[in-house]
């Protein structure tokens, strides 16, 4: 990437951090880790797509140089102002989620493995996609755990993004600007013989434990 | 900015002099504090993150005073976007709300500053009582959802009276017309309003430690008939004391600084019914120390409306 093109990326991403602080006054809740700079996978509920700036505002600029959201490749490569806003200014690893798409015999969690191993923090939607439902979550999909056997060191961190669905509904055009928290839980790793399904079902009550109680009606 | 000296620049000046000088005393009251009880105590901690948020708040109002009265109309609109921001978070609202409430923020909180600064009196009074209560609702029930509407529909317009329309009476004693009283002089009556009512909250808190007894909402908030009354009186003192910035005389701005701080207390109790309703503590984490801008701001938003009127009634 060119110098210029990364000072761009530099300025763009201030700009939208700034302007996702103005708006929600997004605010880090960091109740079962310290916001030091540390390898971790922060997996969180996902039901806009203003949940990832939303994440990525919230961290110190020292954490915010080293975490990098995966996301999905055939939603940022759109267009050539997605292919610039999240390759090189989220620094998004692109996963293809329509194996049509992919060369034979590329896993798509190579790319993930490859940026756990040169040191990144990763933000992962387990989920897979937004959900829509009335339910807190949708099941997880077995990317976290196989990032949790294959990398045993790497904290897993519970992450919920409060309060997303009424700033930003899918199909509305503009923001409200309401106050979201983003709270962040003890980190969990994959246990000795753990099942699949035990994990991520452990892992999911993690995440929606972090839920704050509602008492509207 | 006009350079020359007038009366009301030179008394802008010394007032902002004396705050700051107070802040001063406070800020070396903190640190002799902080060097005798070590680094990490938490109560000293507390005070000096207040004191910290009290510079802040000085500074920014001092800039706004300087950049004349669009400054001031412009930092209240802020005040009150954050104060909307920090209402609407806790009210109940569905999908079908969602455009009404985005004309909340970005229309009618625009418009009211503007009728304001523009000193349309007539429609800064009546356009969120009247237009934005009934157009609002028109909106949301456009998108034909019923479920819970009355609630939806009657928070956000308590949302908007208590962060939008009584607010932006803080900016509108700025248009204020008294006889005798040059038109420049608005925004000193803006810092005798905020000064008072601040004293008084600040006294009753400390008063309520010492000899408050009877709580005036068992269970609900700490505030006690002892130190209301003590911040009251306070707050008519130190009106008396700060009676060159208002056009009352000594009397009358001891009665109307008295009258502020008591409306501003019964205020931070009807805050502290909802707050405790929708289970927080505070309103948000925006200001360090103090909680949020309506945690800051609540005695003032319900004394300036009844200060502004007050003033119009008896000395317009």
């Amino acid at each position: 990437m060119s110098l210029p093109r990364k000072f761009a990326a530099h300025m763009v991403g201030q700009a939208i951090s700034l302007l996702v602080r103005f708006l929600t006054a997004v605010r880090a809740d960091w109740q079962g880790i310290e916001p030091i700079n540390k390898q971790r996978v922060y997996f969180a509920n996902h039901v806009s797509n203003a949940d990832m700036p939303m994440i990525w505002s919230c961290l110190p600029p020292s954490l915010r140089r080293n975490v990098r959201p995966v996301a999905a490749a055939d939603y940022w490569l759109k267009n050539k102002l997605r292919a610039f806003v999240g390759p090189e200014v989220f620094n998004c690893v692109l996963v293809d989620r329509r194996p049509e798409a992919r060369e034979t015999g590329h896993d798509p969690m190579q790319n993930i493995f490859d940026a756990l191993d040169a040191g990144s923090s990763l933000i992962i939607f387990p989920e897979g996609n937004r959900n829509m439902t009335e339910d807190p979550l949708l099941p997880f999909k077995a990317g976290l755990f196989n990032m949790g056997k294959a990398r045993p060191d790497v904290d897993l961190v519970p992450t919920w993004i409060a309060n997303v669905t009424e700033i930003m509904p899918k199909g509305e055009v503009i923001p409200l600007p309401l106050i979201c928290t983003v709270t962040f839980g003890e980190p969990i790793h994959v246990q000795d013989g753990e099942s699949k399904d035990a994990f991520l079902k452990r892992a999911s009550d993690a995440l929606v434990g972090l839920a704050p109680q509602d008492t509207r009606l | 900015m006009n350079l020359e000296m007038t009366p009301t620049t030179s008394n802008i000046f010394s007032l902002f002099l004396g705050v700051c000088g107070i802040l001063l005393v406070l800020t070396i009251f903190g640190e002799i504090l902080r060097a005798r009880a070590g680094d990490n105590n938490p109560v000293v901690e507390t005070f000096m993150t207040r004191i910290r948020s009290w510079w802040g708040m000085v500074i920014l109002f001092a800039l706004a005073l300087m950049s004349g009265k669009v400054g001031i109309i412009v930092l209240f609109a802020f005040a009150s976007f954050a104060a909307l921001r920090e209402f609407l978070t806790l009210t109940n609202k569905r999908r079908a709300d969602h455009l009404s409430l985005a004309l909340g923020f970005f229309v009618v909180l625009p418009l009211q500053y503007l009728f304001v600064g523009l000193n349309w009196q007539g429609l800064a009074a009546v356009f969120i009582p009247v237009y934005a209560f009934l157009m609002l609702p028109i909106v949301s029930a456009l998108r034909g959802n019923s479920d819970r509407f009355l609630i939806r529909v009657a928070e956000t317009q308590w949302a908007l009276m208590i962060a939008v329309f009584c607010m932006s009476h803080v900016p509108a004693l700025l248009m204020v017309e008294v006889e005798g009283y040059p038109d420049d002089r608005g925004v000193l009556l803006i810092a005798f309003l905020i000064m008072v009512v601040q004293i008084g909250d600040l006294l009753d808190f400390f008063f309520g430690r010492r000899i408050g007894k009877t709580r005036i909402i068992p269970n609900l908030s700490s505030k006690t008939w002892e130190g209301m009354a003590a911040g009251v009186l306070c707050a008519g003192l130190a009106g008396g004391l700060l009676a060159w910035m208002t056009p009352f005389g000594i009397g009358g701005a001891v009665l109307m600084a008295a009258l502020a701080s008591a409306v501003g207390m019964f205020g931070t109790l009807v805050f502290a019914a909802i707050k405790a309703d929708r289970g927080v503590k505070d309103w948000s984490h925006l200001i360090p120390g103090q909680g949020g801008f309506l945690d800051q701001l609540d005695s003032v938003i319900f004394a300036a409306p009844v200060f502004y009127h007050v003033t119009m009634l008896i000395y317009g």
